[in-house]
């Protein structure tokens, strides 16, 4: 572990290698950070198993220090979204990542919550978790293997060490505001979009045009 | 007594289904419930497997379709009602078959038939407000391209585009013109939450009475044991469960719109992400289905070849199921990473075969995609006659005399062999409960008699019952698959030409196979063309959900989630 | 006796707890990051520790294994690509979720098609990995890639593939899937020496 840390720009003596490693506080906060992402236990779809192959003795993510999957939102980092978003459950992962702490990131895992899958044309599909939420790691495949989504965690450990304290976006000042939860109307309604339906409603003079075409 | 006979009985409401490639009768739905109380009564079809609608936009008529079976085994009978299309009505049958309550809100919330007299006709997958029927044939998806795949925006002039940034919301969605958000409210469950059992007072002991607050419980969809994200609504009386509402949807991917769009091939991979954990399987029912309307029969290396998948996939199904149901009665992880290890080598399998460890999208119709890799068979010799059976005994001393898991599973979850014929249950929940009912034996399909293995039967019904009948279903496909191993021909795999683009002609057809979880059912309706015309998938889990309340009542709140992890429900399964 | 059940079950996590040592022993520093061990640990007689040092070690993955398709393209004498794919559309055709796009051009002086493909795109964040294209490509064009290690940070980018993206040359074919490729190789030799076997007929 010790050589993880060690910054390049000290040269600690051989002999004291062992005992002694001179780091920034960027790496070690963020050492700490990527060698203990607690994912949510969250599963969506036929991606969840394959998340739970990986946390079973196989792949075995606790070599990550990632085995503490919390049920709850408020103990965990990283929201891995295992399968297909419907718009039926969209308003409660929006919740869901509304409660968890900072820092926190979200891995998109599979064609279906990368953007939409193979289920993308139905009528009940979100076309991707990032319509929504913000995403960090992408991992392609239908359904990614174990090792792929392995792959795409380590992507995430190399993410949080490109982070920086000092620009972190949970040290800033101003808090961040919480993503507005979608509501089930007559179709799922992002109130982002409250304004644009608006805005098209008054547009629309010939009653005759469809809005949706 | 003959049906026949019936027919004199019901005069002129009762006619033979006399289109081509079509079976059954077709009932007038003023004497729906007497017809259906006379075949349960009097010709012992006291097992009604699927409830369906179809619309059939040129004659605006919608059909309902009935498929009844006797729980002692044997061919089923097909009825149906027709209806017009403009707000069609068809009397209830849950007063007698209490099985079809789910099965009929789902035929109300997608094609928008209303069933008189069932007790709670609400949505079921879509939310309740939820703008159209979609599964009706003139509703349109948001990203509606064309009605029938394959699209021709693809070729020869395929500019790629994402659909959604053709569309004005940049997203999935479409709203009736006349629509507001301003003045929209939500419907809050509220509707849901008052349909629950209200406590009476009770009797405190002393004479006077206790008046007892109603708690209601919302656990999921995100909870980590509902095995993916399935909600229910639970009312207590203390710990104790009062009532018990699943809701469903949270995982409904328009699987039937989807596959009425696809062509026939289309679907076999989409069959995979049906029950997840069993692709094999759901591609067996599936190409039954569609062989049996082709009128086409697979070679005899591709049927041992079939079996031999089918119930390596029961084991994995198994497998994780047991493992799943440890963890939901407390014994976190260790029993599902022994569980897991096992599925894993019966994974690499699937991934030699089929190119994928889950979705193996493996089955062709007449046969299967490509011959079994050298050196699969000695693989499979070599896991079923030594590993796997030691790896199984291994599991039955870990768990089954354990006194936790006994004291947490015997006697919980009751579900006595009447309820579970009256709610359509099916597979090892149904099995537990004393109905010795396997679709291998019952109406046996592909080669499945040829074989000598015996259908696990418990007479219990409860939580502990459900877990032995799945670990004796391993047993027993183990047995089958040594004999498969053994017997296995050389030869082709595949009758005829791979053809990308079968034909298919016109009828009906029923295909049905003992999944591990059920009885997993395809309702295929073509009319010639190059996509089904309905595809409608009787799912076990789903249906097995039908009695998940009443196996509850009465038991604590702890006990719920073993009592779900013993029907063993796979959620892509569920909402489709 | 209340507990015996008990008693046996722990003997089992005993025994799976003692057998992960055994193995150390009997592998005694080779346990890890070679091939016949990772063989061995992961076949079915597997006991102890059964994990896979990802990334250090990857477990082979079989010749019919499928992530992404490629397109095939074989290298021509002045080093150009010669696509196998005759843009003849059936893959778009055959893939379910329909995420295939192919431009096929006309040639502008006799307007007939160009037996090649001018664009062709695959989304994949729509592909669900089914190699139906690849089945059921006439040409042995497309064919499914093992590389499963894609993940990314930006999808709206380049998650949509192109031609460009998309191929790979026969060599890397060969190399993944070699018994396939024997196979076809094979069976082409055939059909050139039949067709040729009846030119000279004539
Ligand atoms: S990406 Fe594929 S495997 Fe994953 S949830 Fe979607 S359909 Fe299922
Ligand atoms: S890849 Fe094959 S099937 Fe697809 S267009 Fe090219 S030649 Fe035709
Ligand atoms: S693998 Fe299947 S989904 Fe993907 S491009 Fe090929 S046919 Fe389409």
């Amino acid at each position: 572990m010790g050589d993880d840390l060690n910054g390049p720009e000290y040269q600690v003596p051989e002999e004291l290698r062992s005992h002694i490693t001179i780091t920034t506080l960027d790496r070690i906060y963020n050492w700490g950070r990527r060698s203990s992402v607690w994912p949510m236990m969250f599963g969506l779809a036929c991606c969840a198993i394959e998340m739970i192959c990986v946390a079973a003795s196989r792949y075995d993510f606790s070599r990550f220090g990632m085995e503490v999957m919390r049920p709850s939102p408020r103990q965990s980092d990283l929201m891995i979204v295992s399968g297909t978003v419907t718009k039926k459950m969209i308003p409660q992962i929006v919740r869901l990542y509304n409660q968890m702490p900072e820092p926190k990131y979200v891995l998109a895992m599979g064609a279906c919550a990368s953007g939409g899958g193979p289920f993308k044309e139905g009528y009940n599909v979100v076309s991707g978790v990032d319509k929504f939420i913000p995403v960090d790691v992408y991992v392609p495949g239908c359904p990614p293997t174990p090792q792929a989504l392995l792959n795409g965690l380590i992507k995430l450990q190399e993410k949080i060490d490109t982070q920086s304290i000092r620009t972190v976006r949970w040290y800033k000042r101003e808090a961040s505001e919480p993503i507005p939860i979608p509501i089930l109307g007559p179709d799922l309604i992002d109130p982002r979009d409250i304004p644009i339906l608006d805005a098209k409603r008054a547009s629309v003079v010939k009653p005759d045009v469809p809005e949706n075409s | 007594m003959t049906l026949e006979e019936y027919t004199d009985r019901f005069t002129g409401m009762l006619n033979f289904d006399e289109r081509k490639g079509y079976e059954g009768y077709i009932v007038h739905s003023e004497r729906l419930v007497e017809f259906a109380r006379t075949i349960r009564d009097e010709l012992g079809y006291d097992y009604l497997s699927s409830v369906t609608g179809v619309d059939y936009l040129p004659d605006e008529q919608i059909e309902v379709v009935y498929h009844a079976y006797r729980s002692q085994g044997g061919p089923g009978l097909v009825f149906k009602v027709q209806v017009p299309r403009i707000n069609p009505i068809v009397p209830s049958l849950v007063s007698i078959f209490p099985g079809a309550d789910f099965q009929e809100r789902e035929a109300w919330d997608l094609l928008g038939i209303r069933f008189e007299g069932h007790p709670n006709l609400r949505r079921i997958l879509m939310w309740e407000g939820f703008h159209g029927h979609p599964l009706r044939k003139d509703w349109e998806e948001p990203y509606f391209e064309e009605s029938e795949k394959p699209f021709n925006s693809r070729w020869p002039e395929g500019k790629a585009f994402r659909i959604e940034e053709n569309k004005p919301f940049k997203k999935n969605v479409q709203y009736p013109p006349e629509f507001t958000p301003d003045g929209w409210i939500p419907e809050a469950d509220t509707a849901l939450y008052s349909g629950m059992v209200r406590l009476g007072a009770k009797d405190a002991g002393n004479g006077r009475s206790l008046e007892t607050d109603q708690i209601l419980v919302n656990l999921g969809p995100q909870h980590p044991s509902t095995h993916g994200v399935f909600r229910m609504v639970v009312s207590l009386d203390g710990e104790e469960i009062a009532d018990l509402q699943p809701v469903l949807g949270y995982l409904h991917r328009n699987h039937e719109k989807i596959g009425e769009r696809n062509t026939y091939l289309m679907n076999m991979p989409f069959t995979d992400r049906l029950d997840y954990l069993a692709s094999m399987g759901n591609n067996f029912g599936y190409a039954l289905a569609v062989e049996k309307l082709m009128g086409i029969t697979p070679p005899e290396r591709a049927e041992y070849i079939r079996v031999m998948m089918a119930e390596l996939t029961r084991i994995v199904s198994h497998l994780f199921s047991i493992g799943t149901l440890l963890n939901d009665l407390g014994a976190f992880f260790t029993p599902m990473l022994y569980a897991l290890t096992e599925r894993e080598l019966i994974l690499d399998i699937f991934e030699a075969v089929s190119g994928s460890r889950m979705m193996c999208n493996y089955f062709r119709f007449g046969g299967v995609a490509r011959d079994l890799p050298e050196g699969i068979l000695e693989k499979v010799y070599e896991l079923v006659t030594e590993r796997l059976p030691r790896k199984v005994d291994e599991l039955d001393t870990y768990l089954t005399d354990n006194e936790i898991v006994r004291t947490r599973s015997i006697g919980i979850g009751v579900l006595p062999r009447e309820q579970a014929i009256e709610y359509s249950a099916a597979g090892p929940v149904l099995r537990a409960s004393g109905v010795g009912y396997d679709v291998r034996r019952a109406e046996s399909y592909s080669i499945y008699d040829r074989f000598d293995f015996d259908v696990a039967i418990r007479h219990n019904g409860d939580v502990y019952d459900r877990y032995l009948v799945r670990l004796e279903e391993i047993r027993q496909s183990l047995r089958i698959l040594q004999q498969v191993v053994r017997d296995i021909p050389d030869g082709e795999f595949q009758t005829g030409k791979p053809q990308y683009q079968v034909r298919v002609p016109p009828g009906e057809s029923y295909g049905r196979v003992e999944n591990p979880k059920g009885e997993l059912g395809f309702y295929i309706v073509s009319n010639g063309k190059p996509n089904p015309w309905r595809y409608h998938i009787r799912s076990p889990s789903f249906i097995n959900l039908t009695a998940f309340g009443e196996m509850c009542k009465g038991h604590k709140i702890a006990d719920v989630v073993a009592i779900l992890g013993s029907i063993d429900i796979v959620l892509g399964e569920v909402d489709r | 006796m209340y507990g015996i059940g008990l008693i046996k079950g722990l003997g089992v996590t005993l025994k799976h707890f003692i057998e992960t040592y055994l193995d150390d022993i009997r592998w005694l520093g080779r346990r890890y990051y070679r091939d016949e061990s990772l063989a061995e640990r992961q076949g079915p007689h597997a006991r102890g520790i059964f994990t896979v040092q990802y990334p250090e070690e990857k477990l082979p993955v079989p010749e019919e294994f499928r992530c992404i398709p490629f397109l095939v393209y074989e290298v021509g004498e002045d080093g150009e690509r010669l696509y196998r794919c005759t843009s003849c559309g059936i893959c778009s055709k055959v893939c379910p979720p329909q995420c295939i796009w192919i431009v096929r051009s006309n040639d502008p002086e006799t307007g007939r098609p160009i037996p090649s493909p001018t664009e062709f795109f695959i989304d994949i964040d729509i592909c669900m990995n089914c190699g139906l294209c690849a089945e059921y490509c006439p040409f042995d064009a497309i064919k499914m890639d093992h590389d499963y290690e894609l993940a990314s940070y930006d999808r709206l980018a380049d998650h949509i593939y192109n031609k460009e993206r998309l191929s790979k040359p026969v060599t890397y074919y060969e190399s993944i899937r070699p018994m396939n490729f024997a196979f076809e190789e094979a069976a082409r030799a055939e059909k050139e020496a039949a067709k040729e076997a009846r030119r000279k007929a004539k």
